[in-house]
């Protein structure tokens, strides 16, 4: 029976990697993603740090071709779908549920499965490199990825993998969108929801409505490679072009999914940090529902060189330019809020000031693509690796950073250190902007991407050994944040509910939460809830008798997330596998439908 | 601990009153619409490029291509025309295939019937008609069945022609979804026949079921609609 704050639990009692493995809590599984997360974002910077070694110097002899292929194709998955989204459904695990006033998500056996197909899914296709890694972009353009243009089975851990991956991903968009729609506490109306939550929820919907696409060309790929069919290959009547459109289709939303939610983070720690309300919520709301829709009318940019006829080209063109007027109404509301605040320049608003200019530099150059006729020259050179750097890197990760040092307090109970967090971030700034920008003079001298090496004689070694140095130097300033969380950890936990005097609903609970995050739900009676309380002298409510049932540990989803990697090695095995994978699977839906959730 | 054990389920407040779980299925289905639309538009592609048999209906090819064909399939194209032209029959069976339709319509019936039992408490009602509906989407499967043996006999499969790849694949992943829904009804059958039945939740639970099973009907109906009905 709860009784008084003392007596509730707290977070942590439970030990030991069993309750790890059956832990259904959000917090926890947030913080698995993130550790997850944050060591595949090291895999993905290695394989970036290998690549700018061999370009650094005209011929260069540090990787050959074959292994070079390998990795630019794994250093986009690896970042994309084992870093960046995972890294952001760390933040949404941890602090959804906080921020509507719920005590957990709205199906938490299906969160801890989306964690476990990821982390199965993330082996399989990092696992690849033991045979061949993935090897034809991240796109996998057809029809290079058929069996006839390679003997290996690469493309086949990319075509499984990324299957696991998106179910992990479907059943946590599902998850998400239930939970933001269904699970608000009393007074928390969908208006009051903070920016972090909405852009949570455009993402979601993004993610189930566009995975299935992908999922089509991903089977119809094994089916080409594994079944003789013809869907992406010309001679026997197959369209490439396909392939190119069911993967943009979801390709395109794909983007957007991952820059709104550091969108929505930087939308938290500026306000808090420039101590005003967030300008234009209104505003926020709806140009980030409005991203969401047109994110599905501008898949063909990345088609422009394909032999579109000239009136869809056109009609891409325009969405696309379109596009930009509701991110740069976001821009505009992140200035608005600073402008008259009182404004505290520590570590995490740092990250989160310096999203603003550096991701309208790579809006800028994403706008200039968006003509066609300028984007034949843009096409497949090293000014699209600029672009996309800078909206992902200097944009997403930069965002990330900030949600990182934001929250790092309310989920350890310490906080980060300040002058670690300086060397941090300004080796980061100076490292994004000495790799990437160069990019885009490469790209306009002529240097295609994909390319292993250049001859001597292109003119393009000054600025690669540039960009290879700002790569080191981005590396070291992720370091210091290692360093950082490691000095941190061995801290006394100090930092207290609220150490930012920050407005949302995660800040009114204990840094750490206990299991059942509150003690009480809160009442929310406006937007930024903390605020208005504070203004109007609310006190917190004090705690009731009101039992609190959490819902009890499960080792269903792993052994589901077993049964589904059993039934993805088949193909690159034994089909046995797959069948014994059959019943393992039916067995834990069973026993997951049967089993007491009280 | 501050968990403590309730006797029974305990619903807390939904903010729009929908069931988290019904809110679930229906936005599972939405996503749904995309999968199979997509396989749908890659079947359309293909289609308005159909070039070597064997075809869905009836299609004219030059006497050029049939001496290409191999045999299983130059038998299809046996009919010579007076324009020198080789008419080759479709391979589609839509008297069959309607009739499998129509059986798949029936499930469909079935299901609402064992829904309003499990809904007004009349658990025998309930079983009967899950039962029934689980047996005729079996037979719905068992026409898939023998569609595809008779098509590959024919000389139609995978490899065969863009027609085989994109029929085989839409239709062969509407049948997995069959075949699952037929696994979820006798799942919930099974677990009817517990002592405590499928409990104070149990027209919830069918009701939900009967979302997933209609959605698999109406993608029927479209599959049927734009493979069959509808003419190259």
């Amino acid at each position: 029976m709860a009784t008084a704050a003392g007596t509730l639990p707290q977070y942590g009692t439970h030990s030991g990697l069993w309750s790890w493995i059956t832990t259904v809590d959000h917090k926890r599984i947030g913080t698995m993603y993130l550790v997850t997360a944050f060591t595949f974002f090291i895999v993905g910077g290695i394989e970036a740090l290998l690549i700018r070694s061999q370009l650094a110097v005209p011929n260069g002899t540090v990787i050959d071709a074959e292994l070079y292929n390998q990795l630019f194709s794994m250093h986009a998955l690896t970042m994309i779908f084992l870093a960046v989204m995972p890294m952001a459904a760390a933040f949404f695990n941890w602090m959804i549920p906080l921020m509507i006033g719920a005590r957990d998500v709205a199906f938490p056996r299906m969160n801890a499965l989306s964690y476990w197909l990821y982390l199965f899914g993330a082996l399989l296709l990092t696992s690849s490199f033991f045979f061949t890694a993935p090897n034809s972009g991240w796109f996998a353009y057809a029809p290079l990825t058929e069996v006839q243009y390679g003997a290996s089975q690469a493309m086949d851990f990319y075509a499984l993998g990324l299957l696991m991956l998106g179910v992990s991903s479907m059943a946590a968009s599902l998850n998400f969108a239930v939970t933001i729609i269904n699970m608000r506490a009393p007074g928390m109306t969908m208006m009051r929801l903070p920016v972090f939550v909405w852009m949570t929820l455009i993402i979601a919907f993004l993610l189930f409505l566009a995975l299935p696409p992908l999922t089509v060309g991903l089977l119809e790929l094994l089916f080409d490679r594994n079944f003789e069919t013809h869907f992406f290959i010309p001679d026997g009547g197959g369209d490439p072009i396909l392939w190119q459109h069911l993967f943009w289709v979801f390709g395109h939303p794909e983007v957007y999914i991952l820059i709104l939610p550091p969108m929505g983070i930087i939308s938290e720690v500026i306000p808090t940090f420039s101590r005003k309300p967030l300008f234009g919520y209104s505003a926020m709301v709806f140009a980030g529902i409005a991203i969401g829709f047109m994110s599905w009318a501008v898949w063909s940019h990345h088609m422009f060189t394909t032999g579109l006829n000239p009136v869809p080209r056109a009609i891409f063109a325009a969405n696309t330019m379109l596009i930009g007027v509701p991110t740069g109404i976001k821009i505009f509301n992140w200035l608005g809020t600073m402008y008259g605040g009182n404004i505290k320049f520590n570590t995490a608003m740092l990250f989160a000031v310096s999203f603003i200019p550096l991701f309208t530099i790579g809006g800028i150059s994403g706008v200039m693509h968006s003509s066609p006729p300028i984007d034949t020259h843009h096409q497949d050179t090293y000014f699209v690796v600029a672009h996309l750097h800078y909206v992902l890197v200097a944009g997403a990760i930069m965002g990330m950073f900030a949600g990182l040092y934001y929250w790092f307090p309310k989920m350890t109970g310490r906080l980060l250190n300040e002058g670690l967090g300086k060397w941090n971030f300004w080796l980061m700034f100076v490292g994004v902007n000495v790799t990437f920008f160069p990019m885009h003079f490469l790209g306009v001298a002529g240097m295609p991407r994909r390319i292993y090496t250049y001859a001597d004689g292109m003119a393009w070694g000054f600025w690669n050994m540039t960009a290879t140095i700002g790569s080191f130097t981005l590396a070291l300033g992720i370091l210091f944040f290692i360093i950082n969380v490691f000095v941190t950890l061995r801290k006394e936990p100090n930092a207290g509910d609220n150490p930012w005097d920050a407005p949302t609903l995660e800040w009114a609970t204990s840094s750490p939460p206990p299991e059942h995050d509150f003690d009480v739900v809160p009442a929310v009676r406006a937007r930024d809830p903390l605020w208005y309380d504070r203004d109007h002298g609310i006190a917190p409510a004090p705690p009731t008798d009101e039992p609190i049932h959490m819902p009890p540990p499960s080792y269903y989803p792993i052994l589901l997330g077993i049964g589904a990697l059993m039934l993805a090695l088949g193909p690159l095995s034994s089909m046995a596998v797959t069948a014994l994978g059959v019943p393992v699977i039916l067995y834990s839906v069973w026993g997951w439908a049967l089993e007491p959730t009280h | 601990m501050a968990a403590e054990a309730h006797a029974a389920p305990v619903h807390h407040p939904t903010s729009t009153g929908t069931d988290n779980r019904k809110l679930l299925m229906w936005l599972f289905l939405a996503s749904e619409c995309l999968f199979f639309g997509t396989l749908i538009s890659a079947f359309l592609v293909f289609k308005a490029r159909m070039a070597v048999p064997p075809f869905p209906h009836k299609r004219e090819i030059t006497e050029s291509l049939y001496s290409t064909l191999p045999e299983k399939i130059q038998e299809q194209c046996a009919t010579q025309l007076a324009n020198g032209l080789r008419e080759c029959h479709g391979i589609l069976d839509i008297p069959i295939t309607s009739t499998s339709t129509f059986v798949l319509l029936g499930s469909s019936l079935a299901m609402v019937l064992a829904v309003y039992g499990a809904q007004h408490g009349r658990p025998g009602m309930m079983k009967a008609w899950i039962l029934i509906t689980a047996l005729l989407g079996l037979t719905f499967l068992g026409f898939q069945v023998y569609e595809f043996r008779t098509f590959g006999s024919e000389g139609l499969n995978l490899a065969t022609n863009q027609f085989g790849a994109s029929f085989f694949v839409l239709t062969g992943f509407h049948g997995t979804h069959v075949g699952v829904g037929v696994v979820y009804l006798l799942s919930l059958l099974a677990a009817s026949f517990r002592r405590n039945g499928l409990g104070p939740e149990a027209g919830f639970h069918v009701e939900t079921a009967g979302l997933y099973w209609h959605f698999v009907d109406i993608v029927w109906i479209v599959i049927f609609t734009v493979i069959y009905l509808i003419p190259s």
